[in-house]
């Protein structure tokens, strides 16, 4: 089989991305879904609060994802679901990239793709990379493990829980867990600030009345067959628990809300450069990897708060795919470069580098802080002459940040330049 | 006096919003730094609202339960009483999104729409 454009994952990344390369007018595109339904994670998230951004309405999450399976419908976009990708590959001589891939029905089958986009989307951190001491028993998930098991499956993981991190899964675990019936008795979280969005906690803990324990973590789970509780402490500014602040919780239920991993074991199996900050790949100003021909857009490549900004980005990366099968993307590529360098409390850029020859008008770059600011500046440098400084009221971890770059700006700053290689940087600064 | 204390959820900046209240009624709003907050902090404390979002069962489907909301916002305090009303409810599959599941929740004078396409 043979494809111009192969999209792996049907989530919101994948769906906009398929969607906007067919505007493009893309005809030969296929999704690749291991999941029984399109939609991804979004099937699951049944609160409101999607879609502000994009459709000017609060959708529930499936809501959301219906929008743009309607699209792919409607559009006769061919997808493959109940499948599994279990390795790219590409020919540095050819060009060529083959898709693996396997289900029940065709078995295991290659396509030769001429583009790929990755849309593999993020997993949640499992109990084993967080290093909580105690026993093993059954009872402790990860809150979109008991998202799922709630929602999708209409069966309840536990009757008292305690919730540890505060990402927005959590959160929203929280109050969903309060709806059915049980007693959520704390969400605790290491950092002294919260990772999820504010109204998630207004409306999810204050509203019944759940404390939020700041900088207090796990340091036992009781129970040999299940969870009979879990001793919470407080933790000094080195995150370490501060002997004596120890207090039980019974409880029966564990749920983790510890953070986002993207997804990329087949990422790093085709060899893309990878970004150790975000984990997720290195892309150019056109969400290109390193390897030409294959884009990353959605929580494969960066985790997100918002997932409108999810299907912005992958629309961006469905029409940059469109113009590398047209070959316009083909124009001399040795002009000017700008790499992206973060410092003072900035943690990454997504995109890392900037050709300016394929630079849009504006270009969006995206950033996440390592803290909370208060009353700063953003401050934003190109070849060490200042292009922005924007006053920043509040910035958190939990929230995405962006700033627009105008390439008419840009170039105005680098004409003169004799290297072809331009820095930018963006900090994070005191107000004067 | 009554003092309420909020966070603003208008937007990411947060606003510690603190208002004082007399016989239910708003005294003085301080602490907002623009009119959404103030806006914001006089509903919440006089009339505070909340579009719920659940789960009702589902008959004969692919899955057993299907996901809806309030066509709408009800009041705060009435939140448990529409989940609660909502475990009475079952539908039968198939459902789309905008199928009507309740006309009028909990006495809430606000309907109940199915979110989920399901088969």
């Amino acid at each position: 089989m043979k494809r111009d454009l192969v999209i792996i994952g049907g989530g919101p990344a994948g769906l906009a991305a398929a969607v906007s390369a067919r505007k493009e007018g893309l005809e030969d595109i296929l999704i690749i879904e291991r999941d029984t339904r399109l939609g991804g994670i979004l099937n699951q998230c049944i609160h409101n609060g999607f879609g502000l951004h994009t459709f000017k309405e609060e959708l529930t999450g499936p809501e959301y994802a219906a929008r743009y399976i309607t699209q792919v419908e409607d559009e006769k976009i061919p997808y493959l679901l109940d499948t599994m990708v279990v390795d790219i590959s590409y020919d540095e001589s050819t060009g060529d990239k083959k898709v693996t891939a396997m289900n029940s029905r065709d078995g295991l089958f290659t396509i030769d793709a001429r583009s790929v986009i990755l849309a593999m989307g993020c997993r949640e951190r499992p109990r084993g990379a967080l290093n909580i001491p105690g026993y093993r028993p059954a009872g402790i998930y990860s809150a979109g493990t008991a998202q799922y098991y709630v929602n999708m499956e209409g069966r309840m993981p536990g009757k008292k829980v305690v919730i540890l991190g505060s990402g927005d899964i959590g959160l929203i675990m929280a109050r969903r867990m309060t709806y059915e019936g049980a007693r959520v008795l704390c969400v605790a979280e290491l950092q002294p600030y919260s990772g999820g969005l504010k109204r998630n906690i207004v409306q999810c803990l204050d509203d019944f009345g759940i404390p939020l324990l700041l900088s207090h973590t796990v340091v036992d789970i009781m129970g040999k067959r299940r969870v009979e509780g879990v001793t919470i402490a407080e933790v000094d500014e080195n995150r370490k628990p501060i002997p004596g602040t120890e207090v039980f919780y019974e409880c029966d239920t564990l749920l983790l809300s510890c953070g986002l991993i993207p997804e990329n074991e087949l990422s790093n199996k085709l060899g893309v450069r990878m970004n150790p900050v975000t984990g997720g790949a290195v892309v150019n100003e056109s969400l290109e990897t390193s390897i030409p021909g294959v884009y990353a857009c959605g929580n494969v490549l960066h985790v997100h708060d918002l997932v409108d900004y999810v299907s912005g980005e992958a629309s961006e990366a469905g029409k940059n795919a469109v113009r590398f099968l047209k070959s316009e993307d083909a124009a001399e590529d040795d002009g000017d470069v700008i790499n992206i360098r973060t410092e003072n409390g900035v943690r990454y850029t997504v995109p890392s580098t900037v050709r300016i020859s394929k630079m849009p008008d504006t270009l969006t770059v995206r950033f996440r802080v390592g803290n909370e600011y208060r009353d700063k500046n953003l401050a934003v440098y190109l070849d060490g002459k200042q292009l922005m400084k924007l006053p920043k009221r509040v910035m958190a971890p939990g929230e995405m940040e962006q700033i627009i770059l105008v390439k008419s700006k840009a170039q105005e700053i680098i004409s003169g330049a004799e290297n072809r290689e331009h820095e930018l940087v963006i900090r994070v600064e005191d107000k004067e | 006096m009554e003092i309420r204390e909020l966070t603003c959820i208008r937007c990411p900046i947060g606003c510690h919003i603190t208002v004082e209240m007399e016989n239910g009624e708003v005294k003085s709003i301080t602490g907002n730094s623009c009119p959404r907050g103030e806006e914001y902090a006089s509903s919440e404390v006089t009339h505070p609202e909340r579009t719920v979002t659940s789960l009702v069962r589902l008959k004969g489907g692919e899955r057993p339960v299907v996901s809806v909301k309030t066509d709408g916002n009800v009041p705060k305090e009435k939140m448990m009483d529409v989940v609660k009303a909502l475990k009475d409810i079952e539908l039968d599959a198939p459902v789309r999104i905008g199928d009507v599941a309740c006309e009028d929740i909990a006495g809430c004078g606000v309907r109940v729409v199915v979110t989920s396409n399901v088969g």
